[in-house]
């Protein structure tokens, strides 16, 4: 049971008075993506900040690859963090770095390799995410889409097993969307990396996702496929898919 | 019995609205002093943070000396123009006030004195807290904001270490440096004041302002600087560190930066003077 990439129980967390989680379950098997959506303010980017511990939980345990990490120092935490990508809702690029600083920047502190090393790496990196072209310009010269796809180049650094998405296609155009859908499919594929991708978009997490989870009220509300919970019997679960797959 | 009625009535009334004025009385310097022991007690936490990520390798040596050139030698053009210009003032100011006395001759000294003891290090580190308190708060703040802050932890990357500790270890590294250079041009610049009045060459006026100057006249002010470094880099990076909300965060971040920073600069000052006072003398 221990050796799911991520195994979340029991899981609470409150801001003052409002509680936000209530008692968490959740777990993620190697190779699986499991696509967290829900009602805004729900809980769900919370959720993924406690998985790679930049918040802490109240009470509750996370495990990843059966290391339970809420009580690790900072040093071992730094250790988990390595195996982890993150990628932020805004992306979180370093504004003062070019694209391809950003990407070489955890090269630089996490490997031993030479510069120029540093930069081939960053390079392949971002030609994966089809981001190849616009190495030198900075994150502000680039588009909403391209900050994605180069903060995802940047939490592919350190090759990590588990990948953790915050919203990664909100505020973009289908278009775009539907292109960052594809590249998590794409990386799905290649890398066999597990995931959790907190998202609002119902069709494009049924496009990359093994399964879904809904949170609702700090607590998982329904959990499977698209189809199962679109034909729930519960009233919210049902509107939410319906709802959010007319959209 | 209507009338006691009316005055129990009246006295509880009043009874009441005294005690919720009372209240209100102090629930404001309540909440002041609830706040102000949060600051120091959340400073404490963040102090005691960065200590643990300064000590523990490995340093990031790079990014000491890339803030190092930010704060040191990009604000050494700033700190020669305040201190040619203090030396300047105090050239003009002194000169008339001790021709009267019939002091004239003792004018390199007031100059070399007031410079290197006082004026020097206190407006460096005024001028640093404005210039580096505001840059350093409205960059953390920035980045705070913008998650790059959580990023950079969630790269395996401690924040405290890349971001915080350099940036407070250039401070106290180049505070000294800078008060030097402040040092050199108020005195340079007294001289040259001096001169256009009165010729004299630089090395007389050097040999009578610095005749009775021992070490401890010049050390202890200038290594005081160091406290000055300390309280700018930790206070602008600590309340960088701690921005909630957007723009107008990061606004109030740079903004109390430089007036927290100012504030314990110069109520140090008052406190390592009569330190000095009483160790050196």
């Amino acid at each position: 049971m221990s050796d799911a990439a991520i195994a979340i129980r029991d899981l609470h967390k409150a801001f003052g008075e409002q509680k936000v989680l209530n008692g968490v379950n959740l777990r993620v098997e190697r190779g699986e993506t499991v696509a967290v959506l829900g009602r805004s303010g729900g809980g769900k980017s919370v959720l993924l900040k406690l998985v790679i511990r930049l918040q802490r939980p109240d009470s509750g345990s996370v495990c990843i690859a059966g290391q339970e990490i809420t009580k690790l120092n900072e040093r071992q935490i730094n250790e988990v963090r390595k195996k982890i990508g993150f990628l932020f809702q805004q992306a979180a690029l370093y504004d003062s770095l070019t694209v391809e600083d950003n990407v070489a920047f955890p090269l630089k502190r996490h490997t031993k390799a030479s510069g120029e090393q540093q930069k081939k790496r960053a390079r392949e990196l971002l030609a994966e995410v089809g981001m190849d072209r616009d190495v030198e310009k900075l994150p502000s010269e680039i588009s909403g889409g391209m900050q994605k796809r180069v903060g995802l180049a940047r939490a592919l650094a350190l090759d990590p097993e588990i990948l953790l998405f915050d919203e990664p296609t909100a505020g973009l155009d289908p278009i775009t969307a539907a292109e960052i859908g594809r590249l998590i499919n794409d990386l799905k594929q290649k890398r066999h990396m597990s995931a959790i991708v907190v998202t609002h978009d119902v069709h494009g997490a049924k496009a990359y996702s093994d399964r879904m989870v809904l949170l609702h009220k700090g607590n998982i509300k329904a959990e499977g496929s698209f189809e199962e919970l679109q034909s729930s019997k519960d009233e919210f679960v049902a509107d939410f898919f319906g709802y959010g797959s007319r959209w | 019995m209507v009338y006691l009625a009316i005055c129990v009535l009246a006295t509880v009334i009043s009874g009441t609205l005294a005690s919720s004025r009372a209240q209100l009385h102090f629930t404001i310097p309540k909440r002041l002093f609830t706040s102000v022991f949060e600051w120091f007690g959340e400073l404490g936490m963040f102090c005691s943070r960065l200590f643990r990520a300064a000590l523990v390798p490995p340093y990031e040596f790079g990014e000491l000396l890339r803030q190092c050139d930010e704060i040191g030698s990009k604000s050494l053009p700033l700190i020669a123009l305040a201190g040619a210009a203090t030396g300047v003032v105090l050239s003009l100011e002194t000169r008339d006030s001790l021709v009267r006395f019939g002091a004239k001759a003792f004018l390199p000294a007031v100059i070399v004195f007031s410079v290197i003891k006082e004026s020097g290090p206190i407006i460096t580190g005024l001028i640093i807290s404005g210039r580096v308190g505001a840059g350093i708060g409205a960059q953390l703040g920035s980045m705070k904001v913008t998650e790059q802050v959580d990023a950079m932890e969630a790269s395996a990357i401690d924040p405290y270490k890349f971001l915080v500790a350099t940036r407070v270890l250039a401070c106290i590294l180049m505070l000294p440096l800078l008060t030097l250079a402040a040092d050199f041009c108020g005195i340079f610049m007294g001289w040259i004041t001096n001169t256009l009045a009165e010729p004299v060459s630089l090395r007389l006026f050097l040999e009578n302002g610095f005749k009775n100057a021992l070490f401890s006249d010049f050390i202890p002010p200038t290594l005081k600087t160091t406290v000055f470094g300390f309280i700018i880099g930790i206070i602008s990076c600590f309340q960088g560190m701690r921005t909630r909300g957007g723009t107008e965060g990061v606004g109030y971040a740079a903004t109390s930066s430089v007036v927290l920073s100012s504030r314990f600069v110069v109520l140090a000052d008052v406190v390592l003077v009569r330190l000095i006072l009483t160790v050196w003398g």
